[in-house]
């Protein structure tokens, strides 16, 4: 059975302006022990996804329908206590800013037995204990010394360690990384992708890792979904998704990165999306990309909603015209 | 194009000096300390004399971390900043010594692009007061030709000029970002500071951005001072590359020469950390990386 089965998931957010459907219909599922990361444009609705699956969406926001099971429960059920206790406990999170998330006025080592005392019912002394082991665990040098220093003492990327600390404090079968290395700098990045990827194998974690970064997925991730105005565009193994994209949105994307290896880089022009994703208040009637697509042509693009399918073994890709299906040259080339 | 995109009226030097010549440029913000923080007692040496050229024409994209003293150095040359030491020669002219009236008119000469689209716009201003804005400054034309001046650097910038009269707020960041490279052109610059102008910005939208800036350099064979922290962005805006750290240069050379075959061992460390979007070289990316452990070693 799959560690995290989410099936139909849909979270609404009631605006004054009408109703925008930040997560529309998105399925996934997560083997014990695999890392996924899960790639889009701000606005696709990666964040609000996972966030919908802790329970942490804010009012307007509300999850309308679907579910995400966690080992047996429907965490969409799941209210007050019981939430609280699956969260921190079962399933550790990270986010972008990790100062916003630390307390400035508490201690490292305050907030780090914080979370054994809660959820594993630790003494302060064995808590303490475990705090400087959880420490040395994400290497952070002079661990003891460190539990009582504050966290503006502390560097960007050390802050995320720490909060990477708490994360794990409770053995979680399952981590969710929300951008969690966006706020530092690249060598630091590097260093924190290395540690959840260590983390990973020793304590079989299950990861979602959420990222505007394509490297940062390239790098990290078993399998890969892309997001796109809501909805999922396309999954796939990390290594077929990068070799073979299907979905145009995927294969703009690749292009329009720039990259740090090859030749003309300088003299030559990236490949660029014409507009911009569409407003989810009044998102386009039937494919989300399609105006933006250079492929969307005189077909049902505008008028049939593509469903997601599974274009080879464990490739899935929501559009009607896919990188293998496709003969002709697209309308309009670039 | 209008009088002001001529180029007739636009910087140029004489004979063989780059356009910028930044020689030996410090930057010291003081530390204050003592029990009513009136003694000095140390300095953050954010450039710490730092060197390069830049010619007519050409990018040079200067790249490093945050505290690095990337952006410092760009306000530096601008004299939005005043150096602490050393020289900054624009157009053959030194400006570290300059009056203020003299500087206000080579300031038409040098823009700056910032990063945060949000941030530079003022939200009270129109599109086209904010375009016009530096010819209104510079006592440039009547309200008419400015007017028409702002439809026209809008149309280059490929912003729908028929927007003019709409406020900031009602744009994306990739508009407003148009809005900015706009308001940079107004004066015909020779050379732009483009502080890290497309990090605030998804994918998509970054490559129009950066499309649009490597047309604006072909067609007005405009100068870039590059600053960013991406070294994908970089190289693909830049003719030499200027590596800093810590308030220093520590490489600098062709962008071909200094991303294929890096000298400085923080150069090194530093292309080394950059996510690859290639799945297939992940194995690869760490063993290079546990190379340069020592160098990527983190702060705490």
């Amino acid at each position: 059975m799959a560690l995290l089965e989410v099936e139909d998931l849909r979270t609404y957010f009631k605006t004054r302006e009408g109703e925008v459907r930040a997560v529309d219909g998105v399925s996934f599922s997560l083997e014990h022990s695999k890392m996924l990361g899960i790639v889009g444009e701000s606005g696709c609705g990666k964040s609000v996804t996972v966030l919908s699956i802790m329970g942490l969406v804010q009012t307007p926001g509300r999850v309308v329908g679907g579910s995400a099971v966690f080992q047996g429960r429907d965490l969409v059920q799941l209210k007050g206590r019981e939430l609280e206790d699956v969260r921190g406990h079962e399933i550790g999170m990270i986010f972008q800013d990790p100062m916003t998330s630390l307390n400035p006025t508490l201690t490292i080592g305050t907030q780090l037995t914080e979370t054994l005392r809660r959820h594993l019912g630790m003494n302060k002394d064995q808590a303490r204990k475990r705090a400087v082991e959880l420490l040395e665990e994400v290497h952070i040098p002079n661990a003891a010394r460190r539990l009582d220093d504050y966290p503006h003492r502390y560097s960007g990327g050390m802050r995320q360690r720490v909060m990477i600390a708490i994360a794990i404090s409770c053995n979680p079968k399952l981590l969710i990384a929300d951008e969690p290395t966006t706020a530092l700098d690249v060598t630091v990045q590097a260093g924190v992708l290395d540690l959840l990827h260590e983390l990973r194998s020793i304590h079989e974690m299950g990861v979602i890792i959420i990222t505007h970064d394509m490297g940062v997925v390239a790098e990290t991730a078993d399998d890969i979904i892309v997001m796109y105005a809501g909805q999922i565009v396309e999954q796939a193994t990390a290594l077929d998704l990068f070799d073979r994209p299907e979905h145009p949105y995927t294969e703009a994307l690749l292009e329009a990165l720039p990259q740090v290896e090859g030749e003309g880089i300088r003299e030559g022009r990236l490949r660029s999306i014409s507009g911009r994703p569409p407003d989810l208040l009044d998102p386009p009637p039937a494919c989300r990309f399609a105006p933006r697509c250079a492929y969307a042509g005189q077909d049902d693009c505008a008028t049939v909603p593509p469903d997601l399918r599974e274009i080879r073994p464990g490739h899935w890709v929501r559009s009607s015209h896919p990188t293998s299906e496709r003969a002709a040259a697209p309308v309009g080339a670039r | 194009m209008s009088e002001q995109m001529d180029g007739a009226s636009r910087a140029s030097t004489n004979g063989n000096e780059p356009l910028l010549v930044v020689k030996n440029l410090k930057k010291y913000f003081p530390i204050k300390g003592g029990a009513i923080l009136d003694r000095t007692v140390d300095y953050v040496r954010a450039v710490d004399d730092v060197s390069f050229t830049v010619r007519a024409g050409e990018t040079l994209g200067l790249v490093g971390e945050s505290g690095s003293g990337k952006t410092t150095t760009g306000y530096c040359v601008l004299q939005l900043l005043k150096p602490t030491e050393g020289s900054v020669r624009f157009a053959g002219k030194e400006l570290t010594t300059m009056s203020r009236g003299d500087m206000r008119a080579v300031r038409r000469d040098m823009q700056i692009v910032f990063q945060d689209p949000y941030a530079s716009l003022n939200p009270r201003m129109t599109v086209g007061d904010i375009v016009s804005e530096p010819l209104l400054v510079h006592k440039i034309g009547n309200r008419k030709s400015r007017r028409s001046s702002a439809e026209r650097l809008l149309e280059v910038v490929g912003f729908n000029p028929d927007f003019i009269n709409r406020y900031p707020h009602e744009f994306s960041g990739g508009q407003r970002q148009r809005i900015g490279i706009a308001r940079a052109l107004a004066l015909n610059p020779s050379l732009i500071v483009c502080d890290e102008p497309v990090s605030a910005l998804d994918i998509s939208i970054q490559a129009q951005i950066l499309n649009l800036l490597k047309d604006l350099q072909n067609e007005f064979g405009l100068a870039y001072l590059f600053v960013a922290h991406d070294l994908a962005v970089v190289r693909t805006m830049s003719d030499r590359i200027a590596v800093m750290n810590s308030g220093k240069i520590v490489e600098e050379g062709p962008a071909e020469r200094v991303y294929t075959n890096p000298t400085d061992p923080y150069t090194q460390a530093l292309l080394a950390a950059v996510p690859i979007p290639n799945p297939r070289r992940m194995q690869e990316r760490r063993a290079e990386r546990r190379k340069h452990k020592d160098v990527l070693a983190e702060p705490v």
